[in-house]
């Protein structure tokens, strides 16, 4: 009737460039330049290998991440099946190469680029769930029968990366898309029943893992039980951070990273070669940045007028969020090592668009969050 | 068109309450972080701390250079050589077994020596390399160097190696070093010793002077990073090099001893200075290479040192005991002068044998040497004489003598396995055989056999002291010491003994003498008047000395009057020849032991060897002359 009067004045490009969160992006750009300088750190004062290619890539994932934020989340509710498809065909196609090939395999090459399907799924399924939710009524959001798609969408990607086998990615979509469907309203019996479901499966998972990541868990449990071996990395690591005290051993000056105690100094264990250097006082700082985008995510969800920006935005926030804490508290031996990388701090260029990707997509439900379309099924 | 807002707001409320117990759990866990982050950071800081530390700084001692070891005359006895190793270190014992698999392809370890390697490298503290192989060829060298990429850990150090130049003609003397032994570190708390790379004195000299040869070590302080490569040096503290060391030996006079005994078997002889107690020559043979124990002895070569029947390994001149026999005689003879059992004039009978109850004691002599005084018997070694003697003595004051003319004791020599013989005495017989002491047995000692045995550094000793008036000169090896090597010289020579008197009554000890020197001139050696060329001993050269024939085996009643001589038997049957002599005769000044094992004649066989030897000695007068002495230019 009066769709003059409901829909609000169409937003012009000026006023979408306004309503960015240059301050998100500020935050961002921030824990970036913490990357490059704990790269330069980490090659041992210089900018190669790692830390100039960090600083160009992360330019190149800016301009990805205001091209997402400038496209209407319409388009993104449309895209959101094909993507997930298409990242599952990938995903197959990875464990098919992954047998003919060696060991984990991650990647695939398509010409010059290596890609890794796996971080493409972490996106899609932020969009299936959003989509599917968005369509979806309260009454029946809350019942059981209608939890069974979502489940479905979350357990197959989740199956064919443990295959490769990555436990890392598998743990953040698990999560990932329980915290959507803990949000959009899913029964809480459900989510205990799940809990109890999941650690009754804890043996049949035990039997599938590999030997290195049942040496992981059990290292884990008991740190000491192979100190030089399975335990090393671990015990290196917070050796680095705990000899790093209030305000570390200065810039350039970590001994643990730069005499190789600490593996995988320049990816995983970047945190710890930060904190090696900075400290106690550097590490919050690092943390807090993470939470400002954290609470930047929590407040574009709740000013968002639809129900799929809410629940992307809600999406990318809690995926934010288990990178981090994932990464921040292996490296400090609170969970087992699993590889997780920390966003826009470790090297890696998969990580960093996807990262960058999902914040143009949060943006995005910012700068459209008064756009309304129907629910669609 | 309300249709798509309808029950949003409910919607909405319920995302709400829900992302704010999410965004709460978050808050949670970040707060777990920096919980953890202070836990690790502020509360076990120190501890993180040290460990760091540890990780990063390497103490790396710096093995001292060991002394070098000459003769009298400054020629090399044992000297360092370059010694390219091939060291490896790993992280802690991780991809030990990979890098030693690669390292058998370039030298072909062999299982045991792979298995060795891996235990070492797990086992090394501290990323301290491990000796995967010494004394490399340049090809070797070579071939790990273009291999390097492949064998993170593993790297080329310089090292020193003993070498002995003289080989087997010093081999009992200067001895060889090893790896350190648990047995080796008792007392000693030198930290270098811990080293893998350390070598200690095993034998000889090489032990007896140990601690001082192997001087103090230095040390330096090095980051290392995780693979134990040294990054950067912090601290060093130099160390100091082992003494050398100056020994009495003779070497020229030494390789106339060897060259002397090539003919025999196996045997001993030690050459004295009676006034100072050095050691000029002392040869076992036979002897043994001391540079395949430098090198690393294989299992094979070791054995065959073993099982030899003539014991290679073994010192004989300090470590093999024989009855002395007949050259005991002037202990026997001095005993009854001083006791006086019996004066100068004291002339005793013999005529074949003498009886005691239902048991024959034989002299060597068929017929007998009728009657004799104490010089005759001595220079025809009448037995009968030394059984009266003996039991007109008695057997406490006999051993008496015997112990401070330096039997039934160590010397003061100090080389390791030095044995005490055996004097045996009235207590002694008591306590070891357990039966008392019988007249039969001061008959046996009076002539040097039965229980009684002796090494022929001890002989050579007794001749020693016999010689030089009755001074208690103790066998020395050692000439001088020094760090730098430099200050290495010779001692001024010596004329007086500067050792304590036994005191002897000089006219008795003037008659042993006189008696030896009879033995010479016209006794049971008269047949080394004459030089080894059939020409009379020059005046100034003239020696004095004493033959024995020591019984291996007793010679039955049967045997004697079948007349089976001593060829007739099993070399290891046959008797010992020992020879004792010093010279020259008016100012005695060299004193020389012989044994030849299973020799069967002490004059025969022992005597021109103890003859040449002591000529020889007494041409090169090396206790007058130190002017051979050169320093040795550095190598």
């Amino acid at each position: 009737m009066s769709l003059a009067l409901d829909a609000p004045a169409p937003v012009g490009f000026a006023e979408k460039i306004w309503r960015i969160n240059w301050g998100l992006v500020l935050v961002l750009t921030a824990i970036a330049a913490i990357g490059v300088v704990a790269l330069y750190s980490a090659a041992g004062g210089r900018f190669e290998p790692w830390a100039a290619r960090h600083a160009v890539r992360y330019c190149a994932a800016f301009g990805l991440m205001l091209v997402v934020a400038l496209i209407h989340p319409r388009v993104w509710l449309a895209l959101a099946w094909p993507i997930y498809v298409v990242s599952m065909l990938l995903l197959v196609a990875v464990d098919i190469v992954g047998k003919i090939g060696m060991g984990a395999q991650r990647w695939l090459v398509i010409g010059p680029m290596q890609i890794q399907p796996s971080e493409i799924a972490k996106v899609a399924v932020i969009l299936v769930l959003a989509r599917y939710y968005h369509g979806l009524r309260k009454e029946d959001a809350s019942r059981s029968l209608y939890t069974l798609p979502p489940l479905a969408v979350i357990l197959a990607p989740v199956a064919l990366v443990m295959v490769q086998p990555d436990l890392g990615t598998a743990m953040m979509v698990l999560l990932g898309g329980g915290a959507l469907l803990f949000v959009a309203g899913v029964r809480l019996w459900m989510f205990l029943a799940a809990a109890i479901t999941s650690i009754g499966c804890l043996p049949l998972a035990w039997s599938l893992m590999h030997e290195y990541q049942r040496k992981r868990v059990l290292t884990f449990l008991d740190p000491d039980r192979d100190p030089l071996g399975a335990g090393y990395h671990i015990t290196q690591s917070k050796i680095a951070i705990g000899s790093g005290g209030l305000f570390g051993k200065g810039f350039l000056k970590g001994t643990q990273s730069s005499l190789n105690f600490l593996p995988e100094k320049q990816t995983d264990f970047i945190f710890t070669t930060f904190v090696e250097e900075w400290g106690m006082a550097g590490a919050l700082v690092l943390l807090a940045l993470f939470a400002l985008v954290l609470v930047w995510g929590f407040s574009i969800a709740f000013r968002s007028q639809h129900h799929f920006g809410r629940l992307v935005a809600l999406g990318v926030t809690a995926m934010m969020f288990l990178y981090v804490f994932i990464n921040t508290a292996m490296v400090m031996g609170l969970l087992p090592v699993v590889g997780v990388p920390l966003p826009l701090v470790s090297n890696g260029g998969t990580a960093m668009v996807t990262v960058m990707f999902a914040c143009g997509l949060l943006i995005g439900v910012n700068v459209y969050r008064d756009a309304q379309f129907p629910r669609t099924r | 068109m309300m249709r798509y807002r309808k029950g949003d707001g409910e919607r909405s409320s319920l995302f709400t309450r829900r992302t704010l117990l999410l965004g709460g759990a978050q808050a949670v866990l970040m707060s777990a972080l920096a919980g953890r982050l202070y836990q690790l950071q502020v509360i076990e800081t120190q501890r993180f701390s040290t460990l760091a530390e540890e990780n990063r700084i390497n103490l790396r001692l710096l093995p001292p250079s060991r002394g070098l070891i000459f003769d009298r005359a400054g020629q090399p006895l044992a000297v360092n050589r370059n010694n390219f190793r091939a060291m490896a270190t790993s992280d802690r014992g991780r991809g030990a077994e990979l890098l030693v698999e690669r390292l058998d392809q370039i030298f072909g370890l062999g299982e045991a020596e792979k298995s060795r390697l891996v235990r070492e490298l797990r086992r090394s503290r501290n990323a301290q390399p491990v000796v995967v192989r010494e004394n490399l060829g340049w090809e070797e060298v070579a071939r790990l160097e273009f291999n390097a990429p492949d064998l993170p850990g593993v790297f080329i150090d310089l090292g020193q190696t003993r070498d002995y130049p003289e080989g087997e003609l010093m081999s009992h003397i200067v001895g060889y070093t090893g790896r350190v032994a648990d047995e080796d570190l008792a007392g000693r708390d030198d930290p270098v010793l811990q080293l893998a790379i350390m070598r200690f004195g095993k034998k000889g000299v090489e032990r007896s002077l140990e601690d001082g040869l192997r001087g103090r070590a230095g040390a330096v302080q090095v980051e290392v990073n995780a693979v134990g490569r040294v990054v950067r040096e912090l601290d060093r503290t130099e160390g100091q090099p082992g003494s050398n060391a100056l020994l009495t030996i003779d070497l020229d006079l030494q390789r106339f001893v060897a060259e002397r005994m090539k003919d025999h078997q196996s045997g001993s002889v030690v050459v004295l200075d009676v006034i100072t107690g050095d050691v000029l020559a002392m040869v076992s043979t036979p002897g043994f290479d001391p540079n395949t124990f430098a090198r690393g002895i294989t299992q094979s070569e070791w054995r065959d040192l073993l099982d030899s029947p003539e014991r290679p390994l073994h010192n004989k001149s300090i470590a093999g005991v024989y009855p002395p026999g007949s050259t005991y005689k002037m202990v026997t003879a001095l005993a009854a002068l001083e006791s006086r059992a019996i004066d100068p004039w004291t002339r005793l009978p013999c005529n074949g044998f003498l009886e005691l109850g239902n048991i024959k004691f034989h002299c060597w002599l068929k017929g007998g040497h009728g009657s004799t005084n104490v010089v005759e018997a001595i220079a025809h070694s009448c037995d009968c004489f030394f059984y009266e003697a003996a039991r007109k003595a008695g057997v406490d004051r006999i051993a008496d003598m015997a112990n401070r003319l330096g039997f039934g004791r160590q010397s003061e020599l100090g080389l390791p396995g030095e044995s005490t013989g055996i004097q045996p005495s009235r207590a002694w017989k008591q306590e070891k055989v357990g039966k008392p002491w019988q007249h039969g047995d001061t008959f046996n000692l009076g002539i040097g056999q039965g229980y009684m045995t002796a090494t022929p550094l001890q002989l050579a000793i007794m001749t020693a002291r016999l010689a030089n008036g009755g001074y208690e000169v103790q066998p020395n090896l050692l000439l001088a010491s020094a760090t730098p090597r430099e200050e290495l010289a010779p001692p001024k020579p010596r004329d007086k003994p500067t050792a304590p008197s036994l005191r002897l009554n000089p006219q008795h000890l003037a008659l042993i003498r006189e008696g030896m020197v009879q033995v010479v001139a016209a006794g049971t050696a008269n047949h080394l008047r004459v030089d080894a060329k059939g020409k009379p001993i020059e005046p100034a050269f003239r020696f004095a000395g004493k033959t024995g024939t020591a019984q291996v085996k007793r010679i039955t009643e049967r045997e004697r009057d079948m007349g089976i001589t001593q060829a007739q038997l099993p070399w290891h049957l046959r008797h010992h020849a020992l020879f004792v002599c010093f010279g020259p005769n008016d100012n005695p000044r060299y004193a020389c032991a012989v044994i030849v094992e299973h020799g069967m004649a002490g004059g025969a066989t022992a005597g021109p060897i103890g003859r040449d030897v002591l000529l020889e000695t007494m041409k090169r007068d090396p206790s007058r002359r130190t002017d051979r002495f050169r320093k040795m230019a550095s190598r």
